[in-house]
């Protein structure tokens, strides 16, 4: 894990000092209304030449903080307080403007979360690369073309030529990543921040992502710094880690000896929280012999854009020819990456959508084709989840408004939905004063409780989770988990888990259907999916996972 | 892009439509009309005004005269006006170019202006700058066009004599500097309130693509901070702001109709309301098509403009 870099970069001094980035003490003060006074405080850390070192830490730790430190690029509401950061040599910290944006690009070079949003839509993938070159007065406009089309081709991109004159839209996501990192190449820096590079893409172009920029590292022998929250990356890619806590450095030390013995308790925390993939089934539900709640029959759904008249008329299968059975008491997860049309079933299942053809049949009644009117007596039975616990909550309405809207417009009586509602938010585990106040007085986990309380309010026979926890942070996400797992106990409601992500669906699934452009390529109990794939796209899922090799130590470490 | 044109090129004809029959039928309910001028007029019987009527074709129900105007309209004569017997088409086009020069310069002044303190505004978020760009702009929008106009002409004309206080240009002097002369004021009042619209939502719009990743990307590759700020941020914060140019005409031609009255410029504005007085039907109804299309066509500019700017639409 510690090898130091086969080839060293011909372009570095000869008198290379083997710390690339050095922080010390580094203190960001937050303005005055935050609950924090410090984003970060007294952070340091080394960025050793030639390795991949991993800022590991769950939302508000402060690691983006510190990574945008080093480049100068913090908003202005936050200031340096304390501390020294050394860049190859030279002190960031009080640096002035035109002395840091010489460094950007040229030395260091900084890669984002979402691939979508960090390109310019406005402006060509070869425009944006040549314009890292051309901002530093290098080369001519021929030679930068040529440059950029080498780099295009260096991070794997398909037909260069073609690459440099789309626009972002056009790509796929691991593609738009690719472009980030190309741009990031072309003044070969020495040192490159990636900040959470692969947490918006999917598992299989993850693994893609990380072994790019694992061999682009190893090729030029550059120093990455790389943040995440997901200690399988880490356990892929690091050399050594740093572990963060609310601002705070808790632990720093070489990848295999943190993952493998870590000495903080919030680090053995975090790292029993991952989900790991586990393989054994669960038990057959009580209710498993039983004539299935749900029963899916040859499910289509097609959606169509453009114009017929015109020829322009596109046609994406989202759903096609999907049937599953859903035992009552049970739960199937529905795994695929985006476009694989799981959320699009997910949204048939609750009616937010029509089907084209095909059957739901629910408690034996085929809902899929009934008129809304009709429809409306089965909404309370069906329930959904969302991913998103900030959007998915009206902000101007107290918990207990959103709470008991529902159920009072399906006739219950008002005190008696409020008697309930202070119920359920006790089950979900908060406590009964949130009946009063409002969604942002929450933090993430605590909002997606209260959705659970919502859609568990109508007493539910099915509940459609669509990615309910994937916005969450690990340790929240192992809470949630508990939660739903202990409410299906509890109440014996169905489910249908939608994720992306394979390790929680083998968490909480009885059953486990892996969806591929819009079909269920494989369906089978987690121990069918996880050992013996039957499907060749399961295969490459189950690949694709990072941290594989760590996640089977795992479970003996946690029990230290 | 074809189905996009012919879709608005239907609903274009369909909104005419609603304008005229709607523009029509307000008209008529007007007490008075045109005949209401003969009504004191002792020489005039009650005969003879139904005689002139009927000449007119007045006396026939609303939808048959509504019928022939539109049927005349749509194969280009827009009728006759009743005042100096001239087509309609003719009248206005006489003062159609007065209205467009005033419009464009004010349009011209309006942008480069509000873009400028727009952007400025938003890159020096809550500085003394930002206040007072936001205080002059409440102002702006606030008085109404025609106060800025009698107050400039009492400033630029009584008081200091810079300025002309009215017309288009001097009797016996045609000259292009003369013109230009005499534009400045009605330019700068009608582009007054629309610096204030602009400036805001140019504000707003840069906030928004200023707080873009893509903007963190090009600062983080060392782009010179100058340029993020030009290409990146005003680039994109430009886009939404082409639809509102377009939705803006309708207000440039109301302001065109008040200042072309506070600085007796012979536009369109003017011909409006003289017309409106004379019980002018045709040419009131020919400048009321008039507008609806000058709406619709710079509405219909600014869509395709913005499919043509954003690539994700022109290539979709």
């Amino acid at each position: 894990m510690m090898a130091q870099p086969v080839i060293t970069p011909a372009t570095a001094p000869e008198a290379a000092p083997e710390i690339a980035l050095s922080v010390r003490g580094l203190t960001i003060a937050l303005p005055k209304s935050m609950e924090r006074r410090y984003a970060v405080e007294d952070v340091s850390f080394d960025l050793h030449r030639g390795q991949i070192l991993c800022v590991v830490g769950e939302s508000g730790s402060g690691k983006s903080v510190t990574a945008n430190t080093l480049l100068g690029l913090l908003p202005k509401v936050m200031k340096t307080t304390a501390g020294s950061i050394t860049l190859e040599g030279r002190e960031v910290i009080g640096m002035g403007a035109e002395e840091l944006r010489d460094l950007r690009g040229r030395i260091v070079s900084m890669i984002f979360q979402d691939p979508l949003s960090a390109l310019n839509p406005l402006m060509t993938v070869g425009a944006q690369v040549d314009e890292a070159m051309a901002s530093h007065g290098m080369g001519t406009a021929e030679t930068r073309r040529t440059r950029t089309l080498e780099l295009l081709a260096e991070v794997g991109l398909p037909d260069p030529k073609l690459m440099y004159h789309q626009y972002p839209f056009r790509l796929s996501g691991g593609q738009r990543q690719r472009v980030m990192i190309a741009m990031a190449l072309a003044l070969e820096p020495t040192i490159l921040i990636a900040d959470e590079p692969t947490t918006a893409l999917d598992v299989t172009t993850q693994a893609q992502i990380l072994k790019l920029i694992r061999d682009i590292q190893r090729r030029k022998g550059m120093s990455v710094m790389f943040i995440t929250h997901d200690f399988g990356v880490v356990a892929e890619i690091a050399d050594s880690v740093v572990v963060m806590e609310k601002g705070h450095v808790v632990e720093t030390g070489p990848a295999d000896q943190v993952l493998r013995s870590p000495r903080h308790e919030y680090t053995q925390r975090l790292i029993a929280a991952v989900p790991h993939l586990r393989s054994e089934d669960r038990p057959a539900p009580a209710g498993s012999a039983e004539a299935p709640l749900l029963e899916v029959r040859n499910l289509v759904k097609t959606y169509a854009s453009g114009s017929a008249l015109l020829r322009t008329r596109r046609v994406v299968p989202a759903v096609q020819d999907v049937s599953f059975q859903l035992a009552r008491g049970s739960t199937l997860g529905i795994v695929g990456e985006s476009g694989s049309g799981k959320s699009s079933l997910g949204r048939l299942l609750v009616r937010l959508m029509d089907v084209d053809s095909g059957q739901i049949l629910f408690d034996g009644k085929d809902i899929a084709a009934l008129p809304e009117a009709e429809f409306r007596s089965f909404r309370p039975k069906i329930q959904m989840i969302f991913q998103d616990p900030f959007a998915s909550l009206n902000p101007r309405m107290t918990i207990g408004g959103i709470l008991t809207v529902g159920p009072m417009a399906h006739g219950m009586k008002a005190a008696e939905a409020r008697a309930q509602a202070r119920d359920l938010l006790k089950l979900v585990g908060l406590d009964t004063g949130a009946f009063g106040r409002y969604p942002h007085e929450f933090s993430g986990g605590q909002r997606q409780r209260i959705g659970i309380a919502r859609a568990l309010m109508f007493r539910p026979r099915l509940l459609v989770a669509d990615e309910a926890v994937s916005a969450l942070d690990v340790s929240i996400q192992a809470q949630i988990l508990e939660l739903l797992e202990r409410i299906q106990r509890e109440t014996g409601v169905s489910m249908v888990f939608i994720t992306h992500d394979l390790r929680v669906a083998s968490q909480i699934c009885d059953e486990i259907a892996v969806m591929h452009k819009g079909r269920i390529v494989e369906h089978g109990p987690p121990s069918q999916i996880f050992q013996t794939p039957r499907s060749d796209y399961t295969r490459e899922l189950v690949a694709a996972i990072p941290g594989e090799d760590f996640q089977r130590a795992a479970p003996a470490m946690a029990l230290n | 892009m074809a189905a996009f044109l012919l879709r608005r090129l239907l609903q274009s004809i369909v909104l005419l439509v609603i304008v005229s029959i709607i523009g029509f039928t307000v008209l008529n309910l007007i007490p008075g009309g045109p005949l209401a001028q003969y009504a004191l007029d002792p020489g005039m019987t009650e005969a003879d005004r139904l005689r002139i009527a009927a000449q007119m074709g007045l006396d026939r129900p609303l939808y048959v005269q509504y019928l022939e105007w539109a049927s005349r309209m749509v194969q280009g004569d827009w009728g006759t006006s009743y005042r100096d017997g001239n087509p309609v088409t003719t009248v206005i086009a006489r003062h159609v170019p007065a209205t467009l020069l005033l419009m464009g310069s004010s349009t011209v002044i309006a942008v480069a202006v509000g873009t400028w303190i727009g952007i400025r505004g938003a890159t020096h978020r809550n500085s003394a700058s930002d206040y007072v760009a936001t205080v002059g702009a409440m102002i702006a929008l606030s008085i109404p066009t025609f106060w800025f106009g009698l107050i400039g002409i009492y400033v630029f004309s009584l008081r200091l004599g810079w300025l002309p206080s009215g017309n288009m240009y001097t009797i016996g002097d045609g000259s292009v500097l003369n013109v230009l002369h005499h534009l400045i004021m009605p330019s700068v009042v009608l582009a007054l309130v629309h610096i204030a619209i602009w400036s805001r939502f140019m504000r707003s719009a840069t906030l928004d693509a200023i707080s873009q990743e893509f903007v963190k990307t090009a600062r983080a590759k060392g782009v010179p901070e100058r340029r993020v700020v030009m290409k990146h941020v005003v680039g994109n914060a430009l886009l939404p702001m082409i639809s509102l140019a377009g939705v803006q005409v309708p207000s440039l031609l109301t302001g065109a109709l008040v200042t072309e009255t506070v600085f007796s410029w012979p536009g369109m504005g003017r011909l409006f309301l003289d017309s409106l007085s004379y019980s002018d039907y045709p040419v009131v109804m020919g400048l009321l098509m008039f507008s609806a299309i000058l709406t619709i066509v710079a509405n219909f500019i600014a869509d395709v403009a913005v499919a043509l700017v954003d690539p994700r639409i022109r290539l979709a």
